[in-house]
């Protein structure tokens, strides 16, 4: 499984890029806000942690569809549907290897992002907190979807569209969480809490579901 | 050890490839499976590889007394390589080794070893996709070496190879049968090995 | 006349990438010792100057903000010019020039933003605004990474080169932007102060380290470079002998 694990971090930091290219797009999302509703300091301060969460969830969401593609094209996924290792197992692995090189590097660039959205360090703090416990929901079921479309020649905007509604309940959460930190009266545990428990069941739902549709879709 | 497969039968979306095949391997034996195209070699190949669902019948492997999935048993060379263009042939090949070596079951062959037995040794350190087709194909082989599986199966596995390499290849394979090994293969082409049993796939009939 | 032919055949010269090599070999130790000496100067001269009676001591981050900005652009100018070398004569280093010195510009960019910011807490009170001069910059960074992307998702360096020359050609249209986006727009960012009609305007006392800093980065881009095209080449050569040894195994094989 180490082997697995490496293998994936390798090819996801080899020619591809595909790592660098999530942070990109994220810097670019949340470039962007500001052109629309203007440069209030104020406004984007009180508004940043959400944009912050945004463009993560959108920036995880862009690399998902090659999770389980790129082994299908080349044959590296019939033959990890015949080991013994149980195939959830691999699938989760997949998805720590994808966290790793795609959703970690969010997570550390967001305290940079944070600063052109003037927010204060505790605000910070919060949304990158929130943002480390809640990306791995994401891959998690991410997985599922990147599964159920991996023999779809375009599934990439499939998987997109499938996964967005599930993770609704983990940007509620997440940006409440970043959101509550700041503003006094609203508590920050319960939906901090709430966070972690979604993705501690997306890690047993995801990988499942995943399993099921691999299995299901080869032919 | 005893590859057993019994009254198969297998659709591909609504239509029905081929029907009640069967036959037993044996240590040490072959199964060529021939036909012309669209008769569902490949298909039969993934049935027994537990990639498809067969319709009916059942596929079995009995390593002594205790059946095992046949999956678990056996190497799956499709039309594709499974190596990754990226990753030194050396990285590929280590992946799989670890990959497909449960904990203390016998190691395979070593990389270098392996690259050597198909006339490589010397271009592990190369990323795969720097090879030529041919070369890629090899390393394929390779890969069916560095982890041991008692049953081969082989998806028309010389066609991207010169003569040269097609006998290092039926070498290959004889070595595996002599060690006990079985092996199936779907081909157009004659393999080069003897004492093989041959299964002709015509559409709906069958003939063994 | 001798000096223009002079000047010729050294571009021709330069052409060629065995000696680019030569020549990178031997000029790099010098400019690697010209820029230590220069920054060893140029920050001495940051550290001893006089502090601003406004901006108090934080006004020694000019003489590192400055420079790494102004590196920023002139690296992507840099860039289009070797993009336009690429297109129009297929000059086969214009492509190893612009690739390599992607990296490098985000580097001085990010340099830029960062001491930006490090000035703007104190001074203005925030670490960002999004005016016309930092968004701008800031567009330029992401330009920057984006090349670099583009460079890496790419695994042959010929199909990518004219490609990629079009992209940096096309995001050429901010540089411009960056440069005058102080005059243009009515922004946050202090217009410019050294290059200007009529003068200097800031007094000889911070003007002398500003240029010496200026002069050391500039030296450190054209070392850096220099340094980093000879690697590209090396780089480019060790694919080029893969793929030799390869097929050269293969040719083992038949004979």
């Amino acid at each position: 499984m180490m082997a697995l694990l490496l293998r994936d971090l390798r090819l996801s930091i080899r020619a591809g890029g595909g790592a660098m290219i999530g942070v990109l797009f994220f810097m670019a999302v949340v470039a962007v806000i500001p052109f629309g509703v203007g440069p209030d300091l104020n406004l984007l301060s009180r508004i940043g942690p959400p944009i912050l969460w945004i463009g993560a969830l959108l920036a995880s969401l862009l690399g998902l569809d090659r999770l389980f593609q790129a082994d299908r094209e080349d044959g590296s996924l019939d033959l990890m549907l015949m080991q013994e290792t149980p195939l959830v197992l691999t699938v989760f692995v997949k998805c720590l290897a994808h966290w790793l090189s795609h959703s970690l590097p969010l997570v550390i660039a967001s305290p940079l992002l944070a600063l052109f959205m003037n927010m204060d360090a505790l605000s910070v703090g919060a949304t990158a907190l929130t943002l480390l416990v809640g990306t791995p929901a994401i891959t998690f079921i991410g997985a599922a979807g990147a599964a159920v479309a991996v023999s779809l020649p375009r599934g990439g905007l499939l998987v997109s569209i499938l996964v967005l509604p599930l993770t609704i309940p983990v940007l509620i959460f997440g940006a409440g969480a970043a959101y509550a930190a700041t503003q006094d009266p609203s508590p920050f545990l319960p939906p901090f809490l709430y966070l972690i428990a979604l993705t501690l069941i997306f890690a047993v739902i995801g990988p499942l579901a995943a399993a099921l549709a691999l299995r299901a879709s080869s032919d | 050890m005893r590859f057993e497969a019994q009254a198969l039968s297998a659709r591909r979306g609504e239509d029905l490839l081929f029907r009640d095949i069967s036959f037993t391997l044996q240590d040490g034996e072959a199964l060529v499976v021939t036909g012309p195209n669209g008769s569902g070699k490949s298909t039969l190949l993934r049935v027994l590889a537990g990639l498809l669902p067969q319709e009916e019948g059942t596929v079995r492997f009995a390593d002594g007394a205790e059946d095992r999935p046949a999956r678990e048993a056996c190497h799956y060379l499709g039309h594709r390589n499974a190596m990754k263009r990226e990753l030194t042939v050396e990285e590929n090949l280590s992946f799989w080794a670890a990959f497909m070596t449960k904990e203390g079951a016998a190691p395979g062959m070593h990389i270098d070893e392996a690259a050597e037995s198909v006339g490589l040794s010397g271009l592990t350190h190369l990323p795969f996709g720097y090879l030529s087709a041919g070369q890629q194909r090899r390393m394929a082989f390779a890969k069916l070496l560095v982890a041991k599986r008692p049953v081969w199966i082989l998806d028309e596995p010389t066609a991207a190879l010169d003569v040269k390499a097609d006998a290092m290849f039926a070498g290959l394979c004889q070595t595996h049968l002599a060690e006990g090994g079985m092996l199936i293969a779907a081909t157009h082409q004659p393999l080069g090995i003897d004492n093989v049993k041959a299964l002709v796939m015509k559409g709906f009939e069958y003939g063994e | 006349m001798t000096d223009q032919s002079l000047a010729i055949t050294r571009f021709s010269d330069l052409a060629n990438p065995a000696k680019f090599i030569a020549l990178a070999g031997k000029l790099i130790p010098w400019l690697a010792g010209v820029t230590a000496l220069l920054f060893a100067v140029g920050l001495w001269l940051c550290f001893t100057t006089e502090s601003d009676y406004q901006q108090g001591e934080t006004v020694r981050i000019m003489y590192i903000h400055v420079p790494a900005a102004w590196l920023s652009m002139m690296c992507y100018t840099i860039m289009a010019v070797s993009a336009v070398g690429t297109l129009v004569w297929r000059h086969p280093l214009a492509d190893v020039s612009a690739r390599v010195a992607a990296p490098l510009g985000a580097a001085f960019t990010f340099v830029a933003l960062v001491t930006g910011s490090l000035w703007g807490k104190p001074m203005w009170g925030t670490w960002w605004v999004w005016d016309a001069r930092l968004t701008s910059v800031f567009i330029l960074f992401l330009m920057y990474l984006g090349l670099i992307a583009f460079n890496r998702a790419m695994d042959d360096p010929s199909r990518a080169a004219r490609v990629s020359a079009v992209m940096i050609l096309i995001g050429f249209v901010n540089i411009p932007i960056i440069k005058f986006s102080v005059d243009w727009f009515n922004t946050l960012h202090q217009p410019a102060s050294v290059v200007r009609m009529g003068g200097p305007a800031i007094d000889s006392e911070f003007l002398r380290p500003l240029l010496v800093m200026a002069i050391a980065f500039t030296m450190l881009f054209f070392t850096l470079h220099m340094m980093a095209m000879r690697t590209e080449i090396w780089r480019r050569r060790v694919a080029a002998m893969r793929r030799i040894a390869a097929r050269s195994a293969a040719a083992g094989q038949e004979g």
